[in-house]
């Protein structure tokens, strides 16, 4: 052994190869770490590429109609064959209303018993829209779906009965990158951001503490192994894990979910390795500083998995928070990675979304590597 | 390159000044203080002392893992402050726990270490036979670390640390916990690798027979050098100070110990077979006893001797009887055990074991690790249900008995199982209240406890932070605060240093002298001969049941001498064919 | 009977009182009783809602007429909407909704003004980006309400006193539909769920790592017992933690709270023996810390998600839905949006009485059972 040669700075391709090779067994014996890294993403995956969708389709509504005739007939009937609603006829606004607080339907559309005949008369005749406000995200789109058909409604019976209305404005929807607004072609992209801060950092957070715990981190530092050494060790295996999760997520989405992947796929790993590279630091600094594994698991999840779900613009619009709030999610590093995702799948290799986001994950990758390596010393005190 | 004076000094680490302290929840804690010594080259070096004297501190130190507030380390030639990697590259250490990934085979630990240490691929062919020879793991290399026996995974564990060839070893407590064949057979792989390869060895243990073996002692306590020398020249110093005092017609081993370390100037008293030995403090003449007889000195006599004996006045005054519950007769077995079987998935753990135990006994429960005794111990406890077989404490099998009947046990395990947040004080208040003692009555054992135990003045410590020998006393507090008549000890003073350990028999003998029946199981086989009767366990039989006595006998039947406890242990193991063939 | 009976109730005081301080006096865990839930309801309160404002967008008017000037002042004098830019060239769109600068495009053709002068229907184009489906929709519905509501007042003003139909909109038990009404109280739950499973997945296998639970087990407490002593912390804290956080959404973020607290705190205490019961379950069966908590992960996630706090059951697959019914979050949730802010009262929430305590039951049993009967 040439003492010339070790410092602290130094890395030997053999020593590295062992301490490799040992993460590798280490993840393929232990069943937690399977669990982390492979079944829990696919859980997440299916739950939500199949199981969440925020789509009002099909909204069970009550149609009560006081005094039924053929106006009456026409207007409920262009509440039916529609994909939004399931109207169900009610014979008065008492069960409606039960049946509103009973949640078996979302929303009542009343007829008064003078419908008929106020139809007629100057000043029209009112239709009562009640929606149930709890869930405000489908109230709000059951009353759009509501004025639509009431207009279209309008204008037909304008038509037939030969009444001059002004015109009216149309509405001509375009929706770039997703026409069909499947919630599971944003869902499943961000998803793959909240995954790969699952390995990244908590699996690692976990698996460093535990070195500490179980006794072997002293074993190792008592060999002439570096520090440089020992971070790579461990960051390097995770790095594979990740993006062999990264790869599992992108097959899925790809063709089981057939979510588009329209920006080119090599950049697509490129800042996946970006991201990965940031979680793998924040899970070593985590491990390093609380070298234990309790605490390392509850400062993870505190600090890495919970904001990566609701503050990186995944699910909750980042624009629509608070000022404080959103000051807070410029150090997230999910916010970053979730907007590139979210471009390169739908919208494609747009520069201007991937240099700022791409550079933010680069400035973050380094301070915390630099961190890391400031904190690690070869020493247990 | 290593200093060339040091080379030829023959010094191997060099302490100067070393100085080092810890900042605890309770304050700073001074690990070492002041230390000066020089490890010499080539030797087996022996770190002595009880818990908390700054053995593994300073193993730490001599390793570069940690810096010394003052002084300097010099390892190898290499100052640890400023070259620790130079050091760690020439130097191998094994932590307590041996450091192994139980998740990895035994070749592929063997395989990492020799990565980190950066051993020629083409040596290692080569390198492997002979280790895995030496330490008999050849037929186990696929096997995972962690489904190795406590035995097994010591020598790994130090198959790893020499693979790499190192100029010194470390060895933390390497023996702690394991059974005294895997002992004996450690020390001969390191003692054959001091002599082939002029290998230095500095180790620190409990046990202090190792002790004795050694070339060299130092002997610390409480972070300062006490005395650095060879064991033979400790013993001497004891000289004319050792007696052993042969046993009475019709008096208890256990009775006569006890009133022999009341004498004045008696600083010790052992049972080494049918003797007791004793160690007088210095310049005090020999107790006016008859049967007494002049016996030379041991290192641990020594030890003894400069830490201020075992304290056990404490234990002896204001001794509050134990209540015995007298409605059973006292002829009648406590506990009896007949072709008790445990199995688990193929694996019978214990093959179909008879023994029996008497009111007011100590019986010990011997074996090699993975014997199968703590499984027995276990089944007893009603924590295991058996696979066949009968078993009955005091009547009953205890995982079928209505819960009044665990009233009447009291138990300790090898982890002194004490909830570590929680104040002694605390975890006296919840075990005395989880056995259903009264207010009153709590508080008059807590305080029984306080004094009997000398817990007074660690009363509000975390149990976390007690050093290990308090930490034992406090596990034995709580098992005995409902005043059980029967007890059940695994493993009590596993890693518990010999101070502790001689104050702990103290205790116990006093319990059974007035009818507490006992159940322990030991490694030290000197404690063994503490136990009334015992049984050895091999492979999940009964090898040899009997008394002390009986059980000596019986090995030297085989021609081979058994003076000690250890030495018939040895015996009746290597008897099984298994180890014939070997 | 009665002797026995206090006897057991002393042990299970002790056994209560002991769990107490193991979780209070070390200062980690105390903090990690403290300071997430808190630090979760004020993040998740203000970052989760589905409300958008200050939504950007961009204004492109080719028409220059009165009335398309005046349905561009309506898009200006919407809260929701700010305007960020007006252009005057095709090209000009895709740069400002693919590096998202502005997240709608209102496009009012050249022809606007005349087609409707002569009674056709003029269309008006609104380009949104579909990166985030879901504020796509918001922004598309937000949108149409206004050309709507622009559609409404010309009949209005028709001079025949108005349309033959007309819309009288309202909403119930949240007026002014805010999100955060409907999911404020759904967090409640959520946070009471994490905070039960963190106190009760690692008690057993706690003590099963450091050996305490044998020691448990040789002494005379019963299998039950155990199970209370156990039981009783977890509902105690989460008894707490619950009434905090439900005072903070009432004081703080000011939800109507409707209904009976006698109600609510049946909802909560039925919630709580099921959640404790599932906690308690996953720490039976761990045997380390870790198993424990990656078990308690691997239970909450799913559970949360499909609970119905953020996205509704009834969208779900068939299949899914099923397995939403042995979640207890699921129930939990509804008890606390009804009794919110619908004050439905205690009879119409037997429905979800009853799995709570089902599922606690069932839990509880297995997870005493395991004490005794789990194999290592």
């Amino acid at each position: 052994m040439n003492a010339a040669h070790l410092n602290e700075g130094g890395i030997s391709a053999m020593r590295l190869r062992g301490l490799m090779r040992k993460e590798f067994l280490q993840i393929l014996r232990d069943p937690s770490s399977i669990a982390i890294a492979f079944v829990l993403p696919v859980i997440l995956l299916l739950l939500f590429g199949y199981g969440v969708s925020l789509d009002a389709k099909h909204v069970p509504i009550a149609l009560v109609v006081d005094e039924p005739g053929a106006a009456t007939a026409s207007f409920t009937g262009s509440f039916r064959h529609l994909p939004y609603f399931d109207p169900l006829t009610l014979p008065d606004m008492r069960s409606a209303e039960i049946a509103m607080r009973e949640g078996r339907v979302e929303a009542i559309v009343h007829l008064r018993t003078d419908f008929g005949r106020k139809l007629y008369q100057p000043g029209g005749t009112p239709v009562q829209i009640i929606v149930n406000g709890v869930n405000a995200n489908t109230g709000r789109l059951i009353l759009g779906y509501g004025s639509g058909i009431w207009i279209n409604w309008l204008h037909q019976y304008a038509q037939i009965n030969h009444i001059h209305l002004p015109a009216s404005v149309q509405v001509e929807q375009r929706v770039w990158f997703n026409s069909e607004l499947r919630s599971r072609n944003y869902l499943v992209p961000g998803l793959i951001a909240v995954i790969m801060t699952l390995i990244g950092a908590l699996l690692t957070a976990l698996v460093v503490a535990r070195e500490w715990e179980r006794g072997t981190m002293e074993a190792l530092m008592a060999t002439p192994v570096t520090m440089n050494e020992i971070i790579i060790g461990k960051m390097a295996p995770y790095f594979v894990l990740g993006s062999g999760g990264m790869l599992i997520s992108v097959g899925m989405a790809v063709w089981l979910f057939d979510v588009p992947l329209r920006g080119s796929i090599w950049l697509l790993f490129g800042v996946a390795a970006l991201f990965l590279l940031v979680a793998l630091g924040m899970g070593l600094l985590i491990s390093t500083l609380a070298r234990n594994q309790f605490v390392a698991s509850q400062i993870a999840l505190i600090v890495t998995f919970l904001p990566a779900f609701l503050l990186s613009g995944f699910i909750f619009e980042i624009s629509s928070m608070p000022q404080v709030v959103q000051i807070i999610t410029h150090i997230i590093p999910a916010r970053y990675f979730v907007a590139l995702l979210q471009t390169l799948f739908m919208a494609g290799d747009i520069w201007s979304v991937i240099w700022p986001n791409a550079l933010a994950l680069a400035v973050m990758a380094l301070i915390f590597l630099v961190l890391v390596r400031r904190i690690s010393r070869k020493r247990l005190d | 390159m290593p200093d060339s004076s040091d080379v030829a000094s023959g010094a191997v680490v060099t302490l100067s000044g070393v100085s080092r302290a810890f900042n605890t929840a309770g304050g700073p804690v001074q690990a070492l203080d002041n230390v000066d010594a020089i490890i010499t080259r080539g030797r087996v070096t022996g770190l002595i002392g009880p818990d908390g004297a700054g053995k593994t501190t300073l193993m730490r130190l001599i390793s570069g893992l940690l810096m010394p507030d003052t002084g300097s380390v010099n390892t190898l030639g290499f100052d640890v402050k400023e070259q620790p990697l130079q050091v760690q590259a020439s130097m191998c250490y094994m932590p307590q726990r041996f450091g192994l990934y139980e998740d990895l085979t035994v070749q592929e630990n063997l395989d990492l270490y020799a990565d980190l240490q950066q051993l020629p691929y083409a040596g290692r062919p080569e390198r492997y036979a002979e280790l895995m020879h030496m330490t008999g793991l050849a037929a186990f290399a696929a096997r995972l670390a962690g489904q190795l026996s406590g035995g097994m995974k010591q020598k790994l564990g130090l198959a790893c640390t020499l693979v790499g060839s190192p100029k010194l070893l470390l060895l933390d407590e390497p023996t702690a916990g394991v059974d005294p064949v895997s002992r004996r057979e450690l020390w001969e792989i390191v003692y054959r690798q001091v002599s082939k390869t002029g290998m230095s060895v500095v180790f620190s243990t409990a046990y202090l027979d190792e002790a004795e073996r050694c070339d060299e002692v130092l002997l610390l306590h409480q972070g300062r050098l006490l005395g650095q020398d060879t064991p033979a020249a400790f013993s001497s110093r004891m000289q004319g100070r050792t007696w052993h005092r042969s046993l009475d017609e019709g008096v208890s081993k256990r009775a006569l110990q006890h009133r022999l370390s009341q004498l004045p100037g008696v600083i010790d008293t052992t049972i080494q077979g049918e003797q007791i030995r004793l160690v007088m403090a210095a310049d005090t003449a020999a107790p006016d006893e008859a049967n007494l007889q002049a016996t030379p000195p041991r290192f641990e006599d020594a030890f003894i001797a400069m830490l201020g004996g075992a304290d056990t006045a404490a234990i002896v005054s204001d001794q509050q009887p134990v209540h015995i519950r007298t409605t059973d007769n006292d002829q009648l077995p406590v506990i009896e055990v007949s072709g008790l079987t445990r199995n688990f998935g193929t694996f019978q753990a214990v093959k179909g074991i008879d023994f029996s135990i008497r009111r007011g006994e100590v019986f010990g429960l011997l074996g090699a690790n993975g014997a199968g005794k703590s499984t027995t111990f276990r089944m007893l406890c009603g924590l295991l249900p058996a696979s066949h077989g009968e078993l009955t404490v005091a009547g009953v099998n205890l995982r079928e008995a209505p819960s009044s009947a665990r009233s009447r046990i009291g138990y300790m395990s090898q982890r002194f199982s004490l909830y570590g947040s929680l104040s002694v004080l605390e975890n006296m208040r919840f075990f005395s209240s989880a056995y259903g003692l009264g207010r009153q009555q709590r508080k008059m054992r807590i305080d029984w406890a306080c004094k009997q135990f000398e817990l007074g003045e660690v009363i509000a410590t975390a149990a976390n932070d007690l050093p290990l020998g308090y930490k034992q006393r406090l596990a034995m507090a709580c098992a005995l605060l409902h005043e059980p008549d029967i007890l059940f000890l695994d493993e009590p003073t596993s890693g518990v240093d010999p101070l502790a350990r001689r104050e702990f028999w103290h205790r116990i003998n006093l319990l059974a002298e007035q009818g507490v029946t006992v159940l322990v199981t030991t490694h030290f086989m000197e404690e063994a001969e503490y136990c009334d009767r015992l049984v050895i366990m091999a492979e999940g039989t009964i090898l040899a049941a009997g008394t002390p006595h009986d059980i000596r006998m019986e090995a030297a039947a085989t021609g081979r001498p058994a003076d000690t406890m250890e030495d018939a242990f040895i015996t009746l193991i290597h008897r099984q064919p298994e180890f014939a063939t070997a | 009977m009665i002797a026995s009976l206090s006897a057991a109730w002393r042990r299970i005081v002790a056994l209560v009182g002991k769990e107490f301080l193991a979780l209070l006096k070390d200062k980690k865990s105390r903090f990690v009783l403290i300071g997430p839930p808190i630090i979760q309801l004020l993040v998740f309160g203000y970052a989760a809602t589905f409300d958008l404002n200050h939504v950007p967008y961009a204004l492109y008017n080719e028409d220059g007429g009165a009335v398309s000037r005046q349905l561009a002042a309506r898009f200006a004098g919407a809260p929701v909407f700010d305007l960020i830019s007006t252009i005057r060239r095709d090209a000009d769109i895709r740069p400002l909704i693919d590096d998202r600068q502005a997240r709608l495009i209102v496009h009012i053709s050249p022809q606007f003004s005349r087609d409707l002068a002569l009674g056709k229907p003029a269309p008006v184009q609104l380009i949104v980006d579909g990166r985030n489906s879901n504020s796509a929709l918001i922004v598309l519905n937000y949108a149409s309400s206004i050309v709507q509501q622009f559609n409404a007042d010309r009949l209005q003003r028709s001079g025949m006193g108005g349309p033959p139909v007309h819309l009288e909109v309202r909403a119930w038990f949240n007026p002014n539909l805010q999100s955060r009404w409907f999911l404020i109280p759904g967090i409640a739950g959520l946070i009471t769920l994490i905070v039960t499973m963190l106190v009760t997945a690692l008690s057993v296998a706690r003590e099963r790592e450091q050996g305490t639970f044998d020691q448990l087990l040789v002494t005379p407490l019963r299998p039950v017992e155990i199970l209370l002593g156990k039981a009783l912390p977890g509902f105690i804290i989460g008894m707490f933690e619950a009434t905090v956080i439900i005072a903070l959404a009432v004081f703080w973020f000011d939800i109507p709270l409707l209904g009976s607290l006698v109600t609510l705190y049946t909802g909560l205490a039925l919630f709580l023996l099921s959640a404790i019961g599932v906690g308690l379950m996953i720490s039976s069966l761990a045997v380390t810390q870790q198993q424990g908590f990656l078990g308690a992960f691997l239970f909450m996630v799913p559970a949360v998600i499909l609970s119905g706090f953020a996205t509704p059951i009834e969208n779900m697959p068939e299949a899914v839905q099923y397995i939403t019914l042995i979640d207890p979050l699921r129930y939990f949730v509804v008890i606390l949006r009804d009794v919110f802010l619908e004050g439905t009262p205690f009879h119409l929430l037997i429905p979800q009485f009853w799995p709570l305590a089902l599922i606690g039951t069932i839990s509880l049993s297995i997870a005493g059972w395991l004490f005794r009967h789990r194999m290592y």
